[in-house]
């Protein structure tokens, strides 16, 4: 892999830019591999990495049906915290946490990581006590998190307005110094590029149509560039997972649905921090081009057309102009969807199935983003093995039978 | 993104309406007899489908009656409205070529739009 740096900006500057190749190759798919991961999006991408770099799982692919990258991985608001409630959740949000502060020196790319720090703001008693008390929950976990009074809230990010006399009132809110932002596409590129160097085929534009089992197993897939012979499928598709599973007769206890953000055009440095409010609903940060980056909740209903309902666009409006009143006059770029994959307890699922070999990690819901490289870290780990690790291990398809649900959703009261 | 037409007020903004998700799922009649497995199946497990999906809708802001609807979830095409305790009409819809394709019109999705062809099988064209 041709390293990136200073020394070959400079080489490479001086002989008019003629010596960069390509970040990875674009084979056709081989008739066999050891394992094929489907999708070609962030966690898929990591997992492929992870079963290559730590595993020596080589001779695999990753099966794009677009481009890689241009799923949920290029729609989301790039919000990174671990500051969950439960300690299954913060497990593995921490673990991808602590993973994304090395990231971009391991892949070689720059990744854009920003520590900027993630602020969950309180309006009413009730937050602010379930807020408190998930900062308490944060620590005996080890997560980095602290509370801030309101006027802490305002040093700390001054253009949120603390006025006693707002509709919704600041009265406090949560600060996760560590979490941050950073730059989507640069993952991606990053992971493809670090898999790509140690041998793993990306094939894009390939799209499986059908999953072969014989016996309870997996034996191979069938796409767009023919059949693929393969003892081990694991299925990474934010916002196809019930589309895939079903190609095996699984039915999953997941439902997609669209999620909305929106970028506004670009101004100067205005927001240091992510600011989240779960009571008026909008997550807010600034990228480094300017533009003000805005999510929301879902649209209530199931969907796969990457389009969300015009009165969701008009709550998360409201919403932040409410939060920040400058805004007001901001005009906006960009609005679009993406689909998320939503289990019923808004925990993912990264778990076996009754078919051997066949893998799932989805239903990652609307905050998927923050998770994946300790998701891939860990699915990786699940399919070289064939047994969940630690981390994994509480989020198996067998907690919907058993009942041991991680209800991120109620307890938290967290916008992801 | 769409308009429902309540079968009792006619065409309403789809914000007039609350989503009561799977239509047609019984509850099960001899709930002491079952499973762990058989629970999760009747609480959790969804068919999810990319394609006609029944569904409950409520008209929360007018008659705040239920009704069920057959919506094609790869357009979000509104197929059917029918009463709740009505069985589902057939209906035809423009589905996608491949499982995970995504339809001509419909989708937001350029990355990995797959057009029909001729002989109905989908062709991979990112644009």
């Amino acid at each position: 892999m041709q390293r990136y740096g200073i020394l070959s900006l400079i080489r490479e500057g001086l002989r008019g830019h003629t010596g960069w190749e390509p970040a990875w190759r674009f084979p056709e798919p081989k008739p066999r591999y050891d394992a094929v991961i489907i999708g070609g999006g962030g966690h898929g991408l990591a997992t492929a990495y992870y079963l290559a770099k730590e595993h020596g799982l080589t001779d695999i692919a990753v099966i794009e049906k677009g481009w890689i990258g241009g799923g949920n991985a290029g729609r989301n608001t790039t919000i990174i915290r671990s500051n969950y409630l439960y300690d299954e959740s913060a497990a593995i949000y921490d673990h991808a946490l602590q993973l994304w502060k090395t990231l971009g020196r391991e892949l070689d790319f720059n990744i854009m990581m920003s520590h900027r720090g993630v602020l969950n703001l309180a309006h009413d008693e009730g937050e602010l006590r379930q807020l408190k008390r998930r900062v308490e929950a944060n620590r005996l976990n080890g997560v980095d998190a602290e509370w801030l009074e309101p006027e802490d809230v305002k040093a700390f990010c001054p253009p949120i307005s603390i006025s006693p006399t707002l509709r919704y009132p600041v009265l406090g809110a949560t600060l996760q110094r560590s979490g941050g932002t950073n730059r989507h596409d640069a993952v991606v590129w990053g992971y493809a590029r670090a898999a790509d160097a140690l041998g793993v085929d990306i094939i894009q534009q390939c799209e499986v149509t059908n999953i072969l089992s014989e016996g309870g197993a997996v034996t191979g897939i069938e796409t767009t560039k023919g059949t693929i012979a393969t003892p081990k499928v694991a299925s990474v598709t934010a916002g196809h997972t019930s589309v895939i599973a079903a190609m095996l007769g699984l039915k999953l206890p997941i439902e997609s649905h669209p999620l909305q953000a929106m970028v506004s055009e670009p101004i100067k440095p205005v927001m240091p921090c992510v600011v989240m409010s779960s009571a008026v609903h909008v997550y807010v940060s600034q990228s480094d081009k300017g533009e003000l980056v805005i999510g929301a909740g879902i649209d209530p209903h199931l969907s796969y057309t990457q389009r969300g309902s015009f009165d969701i666009v008009e709550h998360q409006m409201a919403a932040m102009v409410e939060l920040l009143p400058f805004t007001s006059r901001l005009r906006f770029m960009r609005q679009w969807g993406g689909i998320v994959d939503v289990c019923p307890d808004a925990s993912p699922v990264i778990s076996k199935t009754r078919i051997k070999g066949f893998y799932v990690n989805g239903g990652w819901g609307t905050g998927g983003w923050k998770a994946t490289p300790g998701s891939g870290h860990v699915f990786a780990d699940l399919i070289a093995n064939d047994e969940p690790n630690a981390i994994a291990a509480p989020f198996a398809l067998e907690r919907f039978v058993s009942g041991a649900l991680v209800a991120e959703h109620g307890a938290a009261a967290v916008a992801h | 993104m769409f308009l429902i037409r309540c079968p009792w007020c006619g065409e309403r903004d789809v914000s007039d309406f609350s989503y009561g998700g799977e239509a047609h799922i019984a509850r099960p009649a001899d709930s002491d007899a079952m499973s762990d497995s058989a629970w999760a199946d009747y609480v959790f497990l969804r068919t999810n489908p990319k394609g006609v999906h029944a569904e409950r809708w409520n008209h929360q802001a007018g008659c705040r009656r239920w009704f069920n609807m057959l919506r094609n979830t790869a357009t979000d095409d509104i197929l059917a409205v029918y009463k709740m305790g009505e069985t589902p009409p057939q209906v035809s819809a423009n589905l996608p070529a491949t499982p995970s394709g995504e339809a001509a019109i419909g989708s937001g999705n350029d990355a990995a739009k797959v057009m029909t062809t001729e002989e109905g099988r989908g062709e991979g064209g990112g644009k």
